[in-house]
């Protein structure tokens, strides 16, 4: 069964803004990235996933379910982290995440439980008691994440989790997104306008701009056959270039560096024979996938084109 | 290294239990949203407020009962209790009202809300629920306390004493039920309106006070059926007369309605509605 599917979904505001147009696709559970721009139409997604907006036309399925016509089932197994911030300041994390627990069903007890387990999950520990007013946007972020996770959903729907956050704060959050997608047995939608920051912890990325879908696909089935070498050497680049050229490899000046295409098994070795044929300092030789955003591009670069 | 004390991390575990839906989750805004009117479970800057009115309300309460068991002589009738409450009732809702509605609205957390198996509606409904109940603890809590100590203190014949007491009391209960719909629905509509929890209690304050010197001024200046109907000016004034109407003329009664009384009946149950159909409206529009 497809986590989501929808078909020639669409959604127009009064006023006449299409946020989102003719959108059919259908994802498998995973971690699923959802990508575009600011004003792609990525919340307007998730809103219709939870019921909380109805499509003007189109339809969707959500873990199997009419998010219009079954919107508080879907909701009861659905975890949403919204965008902005929505802590009340006045509570302490424990007590907020607890109340939203029962908010989702669970039985006072178990969300007493449900909701320390799911702030021990998320990193905060002691702090956990004071009062939100005082946490840092770090700590924020991740009572948002706790009390989507609460409840145990089925399926996370996380709208720019890193917003905000430093460097090391929007690793700690990928990182911590890609544990729940792969540990803990949830499905996660991963809203983000940075491409780089969710095709490392997605299994499948859904592209939208302008309300429009660029592509669905499998991260695996965008990468797998156009990985590359990356052959540096501290001299003679030309040499080497006109030396793989001569054995039947293609390889691109990238920089100091020679990106060959890997299409065969023994690439790599042939690359080693030549450079210690023409006895060169080697710097460095590695795989490195393709990133999907230049796949990206010259899907969007080819759609110009038409 | 000691062998008893080891913490296993068990990793992340799914649950299996019960998962109760739409009405539990009522049930929990509910409980939250009474305890959070009272401060409980709050620091001790939210208690102060509603507990000073409760003090006032009950110091009220135990003066009634001394007044009644030394001198037999009755200080305030229970409904005339309601009556004379209703202006701490209006500085609690100001304070109240906000504290339930607009701090969500401030904090932005009814996103979260709306995205659990929750409606709209029930979410402005059970908030009304509970500040309604929250009047109700003010209005008839010390109403039942100078119920128990007159009728207990009294040497006279204690069961037939208690009996006559309960006819008085109903009316009093009857009373703070009406004062309790109809001022909880006004005031929360308008802390609704707002996200800052001084403008709400402001607005809450104005709403009621406003319209009190136009009740005097109408029944000074105007004619004989505009004397009758001055009262209908102000909400407050409005709940007293329809119970002058329903339960018969009192000491604590304001001036006396003719044959109005339909007019304040049907006056304060139109505002009711109208009160809770822009709530439910308003609730419907907010951005989720």
């Amino acid at each position: 069964m497809a986590l989501i599917e929808t078909h020639a979904l669409t959604k127009r505001y009064g006023g006449g803004v299409t946020a989102l147009s003719d959108l059919t696709l259908a994802v498998e559970p995973g971690v699923i990235g959802l990508v575009g721009a600011n004003g792609a139409g990525k919340s307007t997604f998730l809103k219709i996933l939870l019921g909380l907006l109805a499509p003007t036309s189109g339809q969707a399925q959500v873990l199997g379910l009419d998010p219009v016509a079954k919107s508080e089932h879907v909701r009861a197994r659905v975890g949403y982290m919204p965008e902005h911030d929505c802590l009340p300041s006045e509570l302490s994390a424990a007590e907020f995440v607890t109340h939203m627990a029962r908010m989702s069903g669970l039985p006072a007890t178990a969300a007493r439980e449900r909701a320390s387990e799911a702030l021990r999950h998320v990193g905060l520990y002691e702090e956990r008691y004071r009062q939100i007013g005082g946490y840092s946007t770090g700590m924020k972020q991740r009572v948002k994440l706790a009390q989507a996770l609460a409840h145990d959903p089925d399926l996370l729907l996380l709208d720019e989790p890193t917003n905000g956050l430093d460097p090391a704060g929007r690793d700690a959050m990928l990182e911590l997104v890609h544990r729940i997608g792969n540990q803990f047995g949830i499905s996660i939608v991963v809203c983000s306008h940075l491409l780089g920051e969710v095709e490392r912890i997605c299994d499948s990325l859904i592209a939208i701009d302008g309300g429009r879908l660029l592509r669905s696909a499998t991260v695996s089935a965008m990468t797998t056959e156009r990985d590359v070498l990356t052959v540096e050497v501290s001299e003679g680049v030309e040499l080497l270039a006109k030396r793989l050229a001569e054995v039947g490899l293609t390889a691109e000046r990238d920089g100091q560096a020679l990106v060959v295409t890997m299409d065969d098994e023994d690439v790599y070795d042939r690359i080693l024979v030549a450079v210690a044929e023409l006895d060169l300092p080697l710097h460095r030789l590695d795989q490195r996938r393709h990133r999907v955003a230049e796949l990206f591009q010259t899907e969007e670069v080819g759609q110009r084109v038409h | 290294m000691s062998t008893e004390s080891v913490i296993h991390d068990i990793g992340y575990q799914r649950y299996t239990g019960a998962r109760l839906g739409r009405s539990h989750a009522i049930q929990s805004l509910y409980v939250h949203s009474v305890r959070a009117a009272f401060g409980i479970g709050r620091g001790a800057k939210a208690k102060i407020f509603p507990w000073l009115i409760i003090a006032i309300a009950v110091g009220f309460a135990l003066i009634a009962i001394a007044v009644k068991s030394l001198t037999d002589q009755e200080l305030v009738s229970y409904r005339g209790y309601a009556n004379s409450m209703s202006y701490p009732v209006m500085m609690f809702l100001a304070i109240i009202a906000p504290e339930l509605v607009s701090r969500d609205l401030r904090d932005k957390t009814l996103p979260l809300y709306f995205s659990r198996p929750l409606r709209r509606s029930d979410y402005a409904l059970t908030k009304l629920a509970s500040l309604m109940t929250a009047v109700m603890v003010l209005l008839a809590g010390p109403q039942l306390l100078i119920f128990i100590g007159v009728a207990f203190s009294a040497d006279k014949d204690r069961l037939s004493y208690a009996g006559h007491e309960l006819s008085q009391l109903w009316p009093g209960l009857i009373a703070s039920l009406l004062y309790a719909f109809v001022l909880s629905s006004l005031a929360l509509l308008v802390a609704s309106l707002t996200s800052r929890r001084a403008f709400g209690a402001a607005g809450v304050v104005a709403v009621f006070l406003i319209s009190t010197p136009i009740v005097g001024i109408l029944y000074v200046i105007g004619g004989p059926v505009v004397k009758d109907l001055s009262s209908l000016a102000n909400p407050m004034t409005a709940t007293r007369q329809a119970l002058q109407w329903i339960f018969g003329a009192e000491r604590s009664d304001g001036p006396p309605i003719g044959s109005y009384g339909p007019v304040y009946g049907a006056a304060i149950l139109a505002l009711v509605a109208v009160c809770v159909t822009l709530l439910l409206v308003r609730y419907r529009k907010v951005a989720s």
